[in-house]
């Protein structure tokens, strides 16, 4: 069976442990967790998961039901067959050194990065985009010199419910 | 009403009927015992907190209500680990309570402090850390309700010392929790799907497992194979779930299942599986599990689905709703199996079952492990209760001790749990103090828990053990002897205590057997006296548990022993 990247959209009660419960869910079972992006809903009680992990459809089929085994756990939904919107950010930190400096700024306008913090040392970008966009970017990051990066886990919503 | 929180935690275990609690006390759970000095609660004060566990365990599996222990901080916390996960790989409701030092010391290494529920996170269905006093009456509740609902097991609740001496309002009416339950949705099509299969099937098999135990579904699934001719086989944990007298019962399947199973799993063409998980110890290796046949699997948990053993057909709910719809499917729509194509498919069964029958040479000079159960089984009629330890007790158990009725053989399957026989022979007999409840014990196995003894001899909890004592880790050597060369690489137990001068020392009686003669004499003498007996039973010392699967080999391929075993 072919293995790919699939995103899982997990809505639990927001208790102390429930990322512990379902981290170590998944790691006691030898499932890799790609990226991990939590925070609360619009109802404080709830929170939403958005995780990502490379299987096969057997291997999340079976993720799925050992987290839906979980008393915290309200809902497991597999968002890869789904409609739905992905988005990642980075936080890239780039030093103006004089020979780089023209470069940097060019490059900046060229492809519309958002610039949150600039001085005379250093710039801070902040770039959002699918996994595909995101990609790109650090392509051209790259050769203008990253002195430090922050890159979120994905999070994904879906088209239509 | 204003009341403190060691308070509450009687009060609530009264709303949730509790009459029993096995513990231990300790600094951390004082408030609670200082509670239980004045209530009507019995307490089971047990010589150590696995014991403790396990006593919990036996209550529930026997009675199918939930069990409740109390232990303290730190080391009385840890030591309830192996019960805990014992009870949660066999899906047992209990509520394990231990006590914690105070919330403003958790996280300091303080005195006795152990994070209990991160170490049981991985081995309960769910775990609770109280926080406060206001949270604990709905989290006592809720632990209850977890435990029992659903696929059961255990629940952990932490009592951090201040939060039982904080007061707060106890109005047990307005506890509002979540719930959990499982509603049955009937799915017609896949009974219409069950019935296609069932109609084009020539060789169908049952295959039954704790889950029809747990799901009080015994009847439903014994009524359709009586009705519809269909021969049952089940795994260890299913043992009882389907009367082990019927003709249709083909025992267990499995790496020590019989012959005929094993043989019948591999040949069928239908196969309802239902409450079970398709444990290796069960399936052989998987590429050849039942491949003939088509699956049917019926389990209330979704995980249990499709994780081992890929199913055509699979039925997630309740096993006993589930078997109803079943049932009145089939009358429905009158279905009929041929009576020539089910004749010839249990004549091939009956002609495994001559071929191989479940059998062991006996002997008239020395005990064989197998006879004292056989004649067990004989004088009772089968009407006790049974717990096992592990090892080729268990096996020998399983095998020759037919059991007719659920909640009869009480055994630690998933974990293999050495030293919980005695602990929870005492929860069952507990639950049932008029019946009589025997552990069938190996002697090292039974050394692991063995200061439950004193327990037993305090209360007057009278129960039998019937020791099967070879000198050896019997399952260990067994396996050191086919597979090792005969090198009984620290697996020999000769070095034990005379085990009739323990029992007296522990004040119960104790009773010992050299001969064949001997044996029956002794069970009966055992059985009849009004005390905790231990019956130490000098069987012969190399005996195997056949047939044997190799690990890693297929069911149909058993080692079956000596040869004069087979007709
Ligand atoms: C706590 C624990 N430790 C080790 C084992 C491994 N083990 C399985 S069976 C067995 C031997 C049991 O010996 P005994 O109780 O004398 O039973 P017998 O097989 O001789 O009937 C051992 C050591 C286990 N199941 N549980
Ligand atoms: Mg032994």
């Amino acid at each position: 069976m072919e293995k790919k990247e699939h995103i899982i959209s997990i809505l639990v009660y927001n208790k102390p442990d429930v990322l512990a419960r379902i981290a170590g869910t998944l790691g006691g079972k030898g499932y890799n967790i790609e990226s991990l992006c939590v925070n609360t809903t619009t109802q404080y009680e709830i929170s939403k998961i958005v995780m990502t992990s490379i299987g096969n459809q057997t291997t999340i089929s079976r993720i799925e039901s050992q987290l839906q085994r979980l008393v915290d756990v309200i809902s497991v939904d597999d968002l890869t067959n789904v409609e739905s919107v992905h988005r990642e950010m980075i936080l890239v930190r780039l030093n103006l050194a004089e020979d780089k400096k023209e470069q940097i700024k060019k490059a900046v306008d060229v492809n519309h990065w958002k610039v949150i913090v600039s001085n005379d040392n250093y710039v801070i970008l902040e770039i959002t985009g699918d996994k595909a966009q995101i990609d790109l970017a650090l392509a051209r990051l790259e050769p203008l010199g990253i002195v430090d990066i922050t890159r979120t886990g994905l999070v994904a919503l879906e088209l239509k419910s | 009403m204003k009341l403190k929180g060691s308070q509450i935690l009687l009060k609530m275990l009264e709303e949730e009927k509790v009459d029993i609690i096995f513990g231990y006390p300790g600094g951390s759970v004082l408030d609670i015992y200082d509670q239980l000095y004045k209530s009507k609660i019995k307490h089971i004060l047990v010589r150590h907190e696995q014991g403790a566990v396990h006593a919990a365990d036996g209550y529930a599996r026997a009675t199918g209500k939930v069990g409740v222990c109390l232990v303290t901080s730190g080391p009385g916390a840890t030591n309830t680990v192996t019960g805990i996960a014992t009870a949660n790989m066999d899906s047992i409701p209990i509520v394990v309570f231990t006590g914690q030092v105070p919330t403003g010391l958790i996280g300091n290494d303080a005195f006795q402090e152990s994070d209990i529920t991160g170490i049981t996170r991985p081995c309960t269905k769910h775990n609770f850390l109280v926080r406060s006093v206001e949270e604990l009456a709905s989290t006592i509740k809720e632990a209850f309700h977890i435990a029992r609902s659903g696929r059961p097991g255990p629940v952990l609740v932490d009592l951090p010392k201040n939060v039982m001496a904080a007061e707060t309002e106890y109005d047990p009416a307005t506890i509002k929790i979540r719930n959990y339950d499982v509603f049955h949705k009937s799915a017609p099509k896949k009974m219409a799907q069950v019935l296609e299969m069932l109609s084009h099937a020539k060789k169908p098999l049952i295959m039954t497992g704790g889950g029809v135990i747990l799901g009080k579904a015994a009847a439903e699934l014994t009524a359709i194979a009586r009705k519809y001719q269909i021969p049952v086989t089940g795994t260890l944990m299913g043992l009882g779930s389907f009367p082990g007298t019927d003709p249709l019962w083909l025992g267990m399947l499995g790496m020590h299942g019989t012959f005929y199973a094993n043989m019948a799993v591999s040949h069928c063409d239908f196969l309802l599986a239902v409450g079970v998980r398709f444990d290796d110890r069960v399936t052989g290796t998987i590429e050849t599990f039942a491949t003939n046949a088509q699956i049917v699997q019926i389990d209330i948990d979704p995980s249990s689905i499709n994780r081992n053993v890929v199913v055509e057909l699979p039925i997630i709910g309740e096993t006993k709703a589930t078997l109803k719809d079943l049932i009145k499917f089939l009358a429905e729509h009158n279905y009929t199996p041929s009576s020539s194509e089910r004749k010839e498919w249990m004549q091939q069964i009956a002609d495994w079952r001559e071929k191989v029958p479940l059998t062991y040479c006996q002997n008239e000079k020395i005990i064989k492990p197998q006879y004292v159960i056989e004649t067990l089984h004989k004088i009772t009629k089968g009407d006790i209760i049974v717990t096992t330890e592990v090892g080729q007790n268990q096996m020998w158990t399983a095998q020759f001790f037919h059991f007719d009725k659920p909640n009869s053989f009480i055994s630690s399957g998933g974990l293999g749990t050495m030293g919980y026989g005695l602990p929870a022979a005492i929860g069952v007999k507990c639950a049932f103090p008029d019946k009589q409840v025997v552990d069938i014990a190996g002697d090292g196995s039974i050394q692991m828990n063995i200061q439950e003894l004193a327990t037993a001899a305090q209360y007057n909890i009278a129960v039998k053990i019937v020791l099967l004592n070879n000198g050896f880790l019997g399952m260990v050597r067994q396996w050191q002897e086919l597979f090792y060369e005969k090198r009984y690489s620290f697996t020999d137990m000769t070095y034990a205590p005379d085990f009739v001068k323990l029992a007296e020392a522990y004040g119960i009686v104790g009773l010992r057997a050299t001969k064949p003669q001997e044996v029956e004499s002794t069970l009966r003498q055992g059985l009849s006296i009004d005390k905790p007996v231990l019956m130490d039973f000098q069987v012969s010392r190399e005996e195997c548990v056949y047939p044997m699967v190799r690990p890693g080999e297929s069911i149909s391929e058993m080692e079956l022993g000596t040869r004069e075993m087979i007709n």
